[in-house]
């Protein structure tokens, strides 16, 4: 069964488009990432999916139900973990989690019981009585997952769950997030900007880069599609293309690009390929003066898709200008 | 309606807890309120002109001083309802509106915290009645501005106010004219946070809105003294409903009317009762997202 399915979905703010003809479907019992930089659309989207904005166009089924036209039958069987901590501060822990019981008119022995059973799960157990200010940002993190559990929602919405948080932490959420799934069968859909978390978690990722996706996969198919390892070369020459044609004739070499003075050469066995490269190249006279070579990670698999890394954060204007413009919007 | 009642109940037990577990902020509200009672009140001592100074009284024939105290009894009846009246009384009573008018503008500010912190937003994914958002807060605000003002008048009685209970359901009166103005203000001043969302422009409308409605009212001295054009905004003013209410029942004692204190305390159902619906009208359309 389809838990999510999503047809042209538009969002614009005036002229800047936050998510831009988006259409993919996520199926029951998935762990379904969305991959991209800040400021792809990822949040943006995922505030369409639990009916916090309205598309400008498009549709988007969650569970059965219409985002726009059934929100709030939407909103009984989803639950968000947003970006930011919202928890309240002035609470304890336990309070915070009876306040989101009642929000879904649980029961009080229900409600008891469930928070029990969610604070043990993420491990806050002795920290319940607390007040969430002595909490450090990790543990309040692991509040927000258990009260976003506390409802049993049947598709789960991580927006950045690990965003600003240490290795272990990260992986000891890493492990709910895969317990949620492989115990009580939930539909994960998550956002991330960590290729690694991307790679560990989701059984299908899209990469999604200005509002557009630009491929939808599972992890290891996507580094598949590279057609083998990458092999970056810096080598002397008077013309570009006549290294790129000399590689070419290569039988292993599937394809070769020239960007900033840099050869990317896609190549099948690496290892047996590269010394018959540097021969070729050395038989004519180019001089190679650096070499890397490297396997196929969901970097590359981004690179390839988008035309730029993910951890460039560059200083361009027009980005960021378009990243305020969204941000602004989002939160009036 | 089950519904919401028990989304209204977790969602004010949530914002009466933060209020109670932080007495410094409480103690900070009324600290204000009280020190403009204590200086103001006492240093601008409208009712002590008419009051004959005691080397006047020894040096003037009994005949005269008896017409001159007539005529001012007359004078303090015309304005304050009643001679027997100090202003630091007249004064302090009107401070309590005031302080409904301050605090519900506070009730409003929280929504504008909610909103900036991601809160508002976890009540939005939720499956509650956006309604429920709306009542809670303004219900907080409410009782929050209640107790509020009920501090402030222990304050003032400590301070020398002398009262004159109009009857035994005087103050039944009070609350009642207290809890309606706060209902009908924190509808206002909530209403308007979740039209304006960002909270500097909910700053600007609140300092433009606090000082008018506290000066053009009858709360620091009677209307019959002001210009005409004045009058008329003043008794449009629901403040000035309000702090007569409360000062019928708590001062004038026998002279207290009950026709007048039966007009203000419907003038002010009213105001509640509108503000109040066309609050929680607003709340669906102003708490969606574009």
């Amino acid at each position: 069964m389809t838990a999510i399915t999503v047809e042209g979905l538009v969002k614009s703010y005036g002229k800047v488009v936050a998510v831009d003809d988006v259409s993919f479907t996520v199926e029951d019992g998935e762990i379904f990432g969305f991959l991209g930089p800040n400021g792809a659309g990822k949040t943006t989207t995922i505030n369409i999916l639990t009916t916090l904005i309205r598309p400008t166009f498009g549709r988007a089924i969650v569970g059965d139900f219409d985002v726009v036209t059934e929100a709030d039958k939407v909103r009984r069987i989803v639950g968000l973990v947003p970006q930011d901590i919202t928890v309240d501060d002035d609470l304890t822990g336990w309070e915070n989690l009876m306040l989101h019981a009642g929000l879904y008119h649980l029961g009080r022995q229900e409600a008891k019981r469930r928070a029990r059973e969610v604070l043990e799960l993420v491990n806050l157990l002795d920290a319940a009585n607390r007040k969430v200010e002595t909490y450090s940002g990790g543990m309040r993190k692991r509040l927000e997952l258990a009260a976003g559990l506390m409802h049993r929602p049947r598709i789960l919405f991580l927006d950045e769950p690990t965003l600003g948080l240490d290795v272990q932490t990260r992986s000891a959420i890493w492990d709910y997030v895969k317990k949620l799934r492989n115990e009580l069968g939930m539909t994960i859909f998550l956002t991330t900007h960590y290729m690694d978390e991307a790679d560990a978690l989701c059984d299908r990722i899209a990469i999604i880069d200005h509002g557009r996706i630009r491929a939808i996969d599972t992890p290891m198919n996507l580094k598949n599609s590279l057609g083998g390892d990458i092999i970056e070369l810096e080598v002397t020459h008077n013309n570009p293309e006549e290294v790129v044609q000399l590689l070419g004739m290569i039988d292993a070499v599937k394809k070769t690009t020239y960007t900033g003075g840099l050869f990317r050469v896609t190549v099948e066995r690496g290892e047996e390929t590269l010394p018959i490269m540097l021969e070729a190249l050395l038989r004519k006279g180019h001089r190679v003066t650096r070499v890397v070579m490297k396997k196929p990670t969901l970097d590359e698999v981004f690179l390839e898709y988008t035309g730029r890394t993910l951890r460039e954060e560059q200083g361009n204007w027009e980005e960021t200008r378009r990243q305020y413009a969204i941000i602004r919007r989002m939160r009036t | 309606m089950m519904d919401v009642l028990t989304e209204v109940y977790v969602l004010l037990d949530r914002e009466l807890k933060k209020w109670y577990r932080s007495p410094f902020l409480m103690t900070m509200t009324i600290i204000q309120p009280v020190i403009w009672m204590g200086l103001f009140g006492k240093a601008l001592n409208l009712t002590g002109m008419f009051q004959i100074p005691k080397e006047l009284l020894s040096q003037l024939p009994p005949a005269v001083t008896s017409q001159i105290a007539q005529l001012f009894n007359r004078m303090m009846v015309n304005l304050f309802g009643t001679a027997e009246l100090d202003y630091f009384s007249y004064m302090s009573v009107g401070m309590l509106s005031i302080v409904i008018l301050f605090t519900s503008m506070s009730s409003g500010m929280s929504i504008a915290w909610d909103r900036r912190l991601g809160f508002l937003n976890k009540l939005l994914v939720s499956p509650i009645k956006r309604g429920s958002i709306i009542i809670s807060k303004v219900l907080s605000g409410v009782v929050k501005s209640v107790m509020q003002a009920i501090l402030v008048m222990l304050f003032a009685a400590a301070l020398g106010a002398k009262y004159n209970l109009a009857g035994p359901l005087a103050p039944l009166v009070v609350l009642l004219a207290l809890t309606l103005l706060s209902l009908g203000l924190s509808s206002l001043f909530v209403s308007l946070a979740v039209r304006l969302k960002s909270w500097e422009s909910q700053m600007a409308v609140m300092n433009l809105l606090n000082l008018p409605l506290m000066f053009a009212s009858n709360a620091l001295y009677p209307i019959k003294l002001m210009p005409s054009w004045l009058q008329v905004v003043a008794s449009a003013n629901p403040i000035s409903y309000a702090v007569d209410a409360v000062r019928q029942a708590l001062l004038l004692g026998s002279s207290a009317s009950a026709s007048m204190l039966l007009l203000d305390l419907g003038v002010l159902a009213v105001f509640a009762l509108a503000l109040a619906g066309f609050g929680v009208l607003v709340a669906d359309r102003g708490l969606r997202r574009s």
